[in-house]
C-alpha cells in the first residue's frame, strides 16, 4: 500500500518542491542579492533590497494596499451581508440564487474588470450616456484612480463574501430568530443582536477570503488605477519588468507574502472550521 | 471435517483499550459458527482480524492450516458481507457478483454468475442498481457476491442489522438454509442473543476482548460458564447466589405437593401478560426480585390470576440450578 | 424587512450582472464608440479575421488542455492519497499556493524558470506556461477531488480488496468512478483558469507565446476597441456553459 502512495503523491511531491518551494526559495535569495546590469541579479550580497522598504515612497503604497483592501473588505461586508441573507431566507429557487452570484465570479477576471473600463473611461459608457442626457458638459474622469480601483476590487470579490455568509447564516436555527420575537425584540435589533453574532464565523471566513486576494491584487489597479494607483502588486511587477530591479522586487514580494500568512494566521485563530 | 479457521492467542490493542484480548478459536469447516456478545465486545474488530483489514497486535491467524498474517485482504481466501453490503453503485446486481470473478480472471464466470444468483433467488434482478433494489434485496447480492468466490470462510458482520423485525425472522431461516446447502463455513457476528442461538452450531460468547464461552446453543444456555454468559443469553433471577432463569421458577400456593423442593415464601409486586405466557415478579423476605415464566396453562392448573400484594411461595427443582 | 431585502437583492444582482451585460450588448454595436447605432456583428467578424487573436487563441488552447490534464491527474492523485492517510505539509502547502497571490507565483517562477535555466540553456516559452499554470492549477483541483471523496464510502474499498482486487485495482475499478464527477468537474476547473490567467502567463511567456488574456490585455491598455466587447462575450458564454456543467456535475 505504501508503494501506491508513493507514486500517487510523486507528482504533488515534486510540485511542491520544484514549483513551490524552490520559487520562492531562489525569490529570498534574490532579495538579498544585487541588481543585475542587465536585467537579474548579480553578487554581492546586500541588505539594500530592505532598506530601500523604508522609503517614504514605498511606504505610502504598502499603506495605500492596505487601505484600499480594507475599504474593498468592509463595502463587500455591509453589500455582502443582506445578499446573503436574502438567499439564506429564500424558501425556494436558493440554488438559482446562489448560481447567480457564483457564475459572474468564474467567467473571466479580466473580462469583468475591462468591463468597468468601458463603463468608466472618458469615452465609457456612463459619461457617454451623461453627456447625452445633457447631465455633463465634459466627461467626469471616472477611471484611474483609487475608486475606480476600489470598486473593481468590490466587484470582483463579493462573491467570494457572500458565499462563506451564506453557508453560516443558512445553517442557523429559524428557531432562535422567533425565540427572539417571542421575548420582544422587532426585526432591526433581532438582526444586530442575534443574526450578526451568530454569523460571526462566516464573516471571519469572508473577511479573509476578500481582503488577502486584494493585498495582493495586480490586474484591477493596472487597468482600473492606470499607473496612478499603484498597490504592492504593481509595484512587485513593475521591478521585474521594466524597473530590472530583482531583488527590489524579490523583497517587497517576500514582505507582501508576509504580510498575506500573517493576515492568515490572524484569521484562522479565530475561524478555522470555515476555511474548509 | 478439518478445521477451517483457527485464532491462537489473537490480540489487537488501540491506543487507550484492548479490542481483542487474547482470543484463542478452532472453527470447524462447514459449520454455522456465531460471535455473539454486546457492542465493544471486539466481535467485529475479530472480524476484521480475520479478513485482513487490520493486523493484530499479537497471536496467528490460520487459514485451512496455513498462517495468514500479514497477507492482504485480496490475499484470504475469506469474503465479507458487510453490515451496510458496501454494494458498488455503479455497477449492476450483475456486475457487482461477478466482480471479484474478474479479480481472478476466470473465464467461466457468466455460469457462475447466474448460479450464485439464483441460489440466492435474484436470478431475474441482475440488471439493476443496489439503488433499485429493496434492503433484503441488497443483503442477498452481497451475499452472493461473497459466495461466488466460494471462499474458506464467510464473515457476517450483523447483516440482519439493517433490516425490519418481521425480515429479520425469515431471513435467519434463509441464511441458515443457504449455508447448510452450500455447505461453506459461515462465521455471523451478532449482538442479538436469538438469532445465534436459533441459527447456530456453535457459538462463541465474547465479552471485553475475550471469549468467555464456546459451546452448543444449549450449552451455552442452560449450562452457562460464567455469570455474563448467563445473563447475556436470557433473563436470570438470583436468589441467594443461585442463578435461575424465569421459565425454570415456579410458583406455588401451598408448600404440600413440593416433594421435597426448597420453596421460599415471597410476595407478588407485578403481573405482566405477554400474550404466550404471564411474567410474575414477586418479592422474597431476603429482599431479592424474582421473576417466574407462567405459561397459562400453568396459570390456569394453579387457579387463576396473580394479584399484586399477594403471598405466594416460589420454588425450582435442583437440576436447574445454576452455581458460579 | 423581507419585502426591503427582496428589492436589495435585486439591486445587487444588477450590480453584479449588468456591467458584463451592456459589454455583451455594446458587442453588437454597429459603431466603434459608446453611442448605440444600430445591431451590427462587425465586431465577432474583426475577431475571427483577426491573425494575431487566432495564434493567440491556439496557445491559450494548448496551454489549457495540456496544463489541464497534468493538473488534473496530479491533483486527483493526491488528493486520494492525503484522503487515505494526511500529509500537513503537503495540504498545507497546497492550501498556501491557493493564497499565495498571483503576483508573487508569477515572479518566483520567473526568477527559477530563469535561474534554472541558466544551467539548461533553455528559453522562455510555451513550456514554462504550461507548468506555471500546472503549478496553480493542482490545488483547486485537490480541492474539488477531496470534496467529492469526503462524500464517498470508504468500505467499498475494503469490499473491493476483500473480493480480490489490490489497492490499485480497487482505487481504479470502485473509487475512481465514484469520484469521477468531480475529477471531470475539476478538469473543467482548471481549464477555465489557465484559459484566462493574465498575470502569471504574462510574466513566465517567451517572445512567441503570446495568449489570449495578453492579447486582450494589450487592447485594453491601447483604448476603446469594440473588438474586446466581442471576444469578451464570447469568453463570457462559453466559460459561462463550461462552468454551469461543471457545478452540476459536482453537484452530481
Amino acid at each position: 500500500m505504501n508503494r501506491l502512495r508513493f507514486w500517487f503523491l510523486l507528482p504533488a511531491w515534486l510540485w511542491l518542491a520544484l514549483l513551490f518551494l524552490a520559487p520562492l526559495a531562489i525569490v529570498c535569495v534574490y532579495s538579498l542579492l544585487s541588481r543585475g546590469t542587465y536585467g537579474g541579479v548579480e553578487l554581492p550580497w546586500t541588505w539594500e533590497s530592505y532598506r530601500r522598504l523604508i522609503d517614504p515612497l514605498y511606504g505610502t503604497i504598502l499603506l495605500r494596499s492596505i487601505a484600499i483592501s480594507a475599504a474593498a473588505t468592509a463595502i463587500c461586508l455591509v453589500m455582502g451581508f443582506p445578499l446573503a441573507l436574502f438567499i439564506a431566507r429564500a424558501t425556494r429557487r436558493k440554488s438559482l440564487y446562489l448560481h447567480l452570484v457564483i457564475l459572474p465570479f468564474w467567467t473571466s477576471f479580466l473580462v469583468r474588470t475591462y468591463a468597468w473600463m468601458f463603463l468608466l473611461r472618458d469615452t465609457g459608457l456612463v459619461n457617454t450616456a451623461l453627456i447625452g442626457l445633457g447631465v455633463l458638459r465634459e466627461p467626469l474622469p471616472l477611471l484611474y484612480n483609487d475608486g475606480a480601483v476600489l470598486l473593481g476590487l468590490v466587484y470582483g470579490f463579493l462573491p467570494f463574501m457572500v458565499l462563506p455568509l451564506y453557508a453560516t447564516l443558512e445553517r442557523m436555527d429559524p428557531a432562535l430568530l422567533e425565540a427572539a420575537a417571542d421575548l420582544g425584540a422587532r426585526p432591526w435589533a433581532t438582526l444586530f443582536r442575534v443574526v450578526v453574532p451568530l454569523a460571526n464565523p462566516g464573516i471571519w471566513a469572508g473577511t479573509l477570503l476578500v481582503f488577502i486576494p486584494c493585498l495582493g491584487a495586480y490586474l484591477t489597479p493596472d487597468l482600473l488605477g492606470g499607473g496612478k494607483s499603484v498597490m504592492v502588486g504593481n509595484l512587485v511587477q513593475n521591478q521585474f519588468t521594466n524597473a530590472r530591479d530583482w531583488p527590489f522586487g524579490s523583497a517587497v514580494s517576500l514582505i507582501l507574502m508576509l504580510f498575506t500568512l500573517a493576515a492568515l494566521a490572524a484569521f484562522y485563530r479565530r475561524a478555522p472550521k470555515e476555511l474548509l | 471435517m478439518g478445521i477451517s479457521l483457527e485464532l491462537r492467542h489473537l490480540a489487537k490493542h488501540f491506543p487507550g483499550h484492548a479490542a481483542v484480548d487474547g482470543i484463542s478459536l478452532q472453527i470447524p469447516q462447514g459449520g454455522f459458527f456465531s460471535l455473539l456478545g454486546p457492542s465493544g465486545c471486539g466481535k467485529t474488530t475479530t472480524l476484521r482480524l480475520i479478513a485482513g483489514f487490520e493486523e493484530p497486535t499479537a497471536g496467528e491467524v490460520w487459514l485451512s492450516g496455513a498462517l495468514v498474517n500479514g497477507r492482504r485482504p485480496y490475499e484470504r481466501n475469506v469474503s465479507t458481507v458487510f453490515q451496510n453490503y458496501a454494494l458498488f453503485p455503479h455497477l449492476t446486481a450483475y456486475a457487482n457478483v461477478e466482480f471479484g470473478l474478474r479479480e481472478r480472471g476466470l473465464r467461466d464466470r457468466a455460469a457462475r454468475v447466474r448460479a450464485a444468483l439464483e441460489l440466492v433467488q435474484l436470478a431475474d434482478k441482475g440488471s439493476r442498481y443496489p439503488s433499485q433494489l429493496s434492503g433484503g434485496e441488497r443483503q442477498r447480492v452481497a451475499l452472493a457476491r461473497s459466495l461466488v468466490l466460494e471462499p474458506e470462510v464467510l464473515l457476517l458482520d450483523e447483516p440482519l442489522a439493517a433490516l425490519d423485525p418481521k425480515l429479520r425472522k425469515q431471513m435467519r431461516i434463509e441464511l441458515k438454509e443457504l449455508q447448510q446447502r452450500v455447505g461453506i463455513t459461515f462465521l455471523f457476528v451478532t449482538h442479538d442473543q436469538e438469532e445465534a442461538l436459533s441459527m447456530s452450531d456453535s457459538i462463541a460468547v465474547m465479552n471485553q476482548g475475550r471469549v468467555e464461552q464456546v459451546g452448543t446453543p444449549e450449552e451455552v444456555y442452560l449450562r452457562p460458564a460464567t455469570r455474563f454468559v448467563a445473563g447475556f443469553l436470557g433473563a436470570m433471577n438470583w436468589i441467594n447466589g443461585v442463578g435461575l432463569r424465569p421459565e425454570t421458577t415456579r410458583l406455588a400456593r401451598e408448600t404440600g405437593s413440593l416433594n421435597g423442593y426448597p420453596a421460599r415464601p415471597a410476595t407478588i409486586t407485578r403481573t405482566v401478560f405477554l400474550g404466550n405466557c404471564i411474567h410474575v415478579a414477586a418479592r422474597l423476605e431476603t429482599g431479592e426480585e424474582a421473576v417466574a415464566e407462567v405459561s397459562r396453562e400453568e396459570a390456569r392448573l394453579n387457579n387463576g390470576a396473580y394479584s399484586v400484594g399477594e403471598p405466594i411461595h416460589i420454588w425450582w427443582k435442583h437440576d436447574d440450578e445454576m452455581h458460579f | 424587512m423581507k419585502r426591503g431585502l427582496a428589492i436589495y437583492a435585486a439591486a445587487a444582482y444588477l450590480f453584479l450582472h449588468l456591467p458584463l451585460a451592456t459589454l455583451v450588448l455594446f458587442s453588437f454595436n454597429a459603431s466603434r464608440f459608446t453611442l448605440w447605432e444600430g445591431f451590427s456583428l462587425r465586431w465577432y467578424q474583426a475577431v475571427f479575421t483577426d491573425a494575431e487573436m487566432a495564434d493567440a487563441m491556439w496557445n491559450s488552447v494548448i496551454i489549457a488542455i495540456v496544463s489541464t490534464i497534468i493538473s488534473t491527474v496530479a491533483g486527483t492523485l493526491a488528493a486520494y492519497a492525503l484522503w487515505k492517510r494526511s500529509s500537513r505539509l503537503l495540504s498545507g502547502s497546497l492550501y498556501l499556493s491557493l493564497v499565495t497571490p498571483e503576483i508573487v507565483t508569477g515572479i518566483s517562477l520567473l526568477a527559477f524558470f530563469q535561474w534554472t535555466f541558466r544551467w539548461l540553456g533553455w528559453h522562455l516559452g510555451l513550456h514554462t506556461v504550461i507548468l506555471a499554470h500546472v503549478s496553480f492549477s493542482i490545488a483547486y483541483v485537490a480541492i474539488v477531488v477531496a470534496a467529492r471523496l469526503r462524500t464517498f464510502d470508504a468500505s467499498l474499498e475494503e469490499a473491493a480488496m476483500d473480493l480480490g482486487a489490490t489497492e490499485w485495482r480497487a482505487f481504479r475499478r470502485v473509487t475512481l468512478p465514484a469520484i469521477s464527477p468531480g475529477v471531470i468537474a475539476a478538469g473543467l476547473l482548471a481549464l477555465t483558469i489557465s484559459f484566462d490567467d493574465y498575470v502569471i502567463t504574462s510574466l513566465v511567456a517567451g517572445v512567441d507565446s503570446t495568449t489570449l488574456p495578453m492579447v486582450i490585455y494589450a487592447m485594453a491598455r491601447r483604448g476603446a476597441n469594440p473588438s474586446i466587447n466581442a471576444i469578451s462575450a464570447l469568453i463570457v458564454v462559453i466559460f459561462g456553459a463550461v462552468i454551469l456543467i461543471s457545478e452540476r456535475l459536482r453537484e452530481a
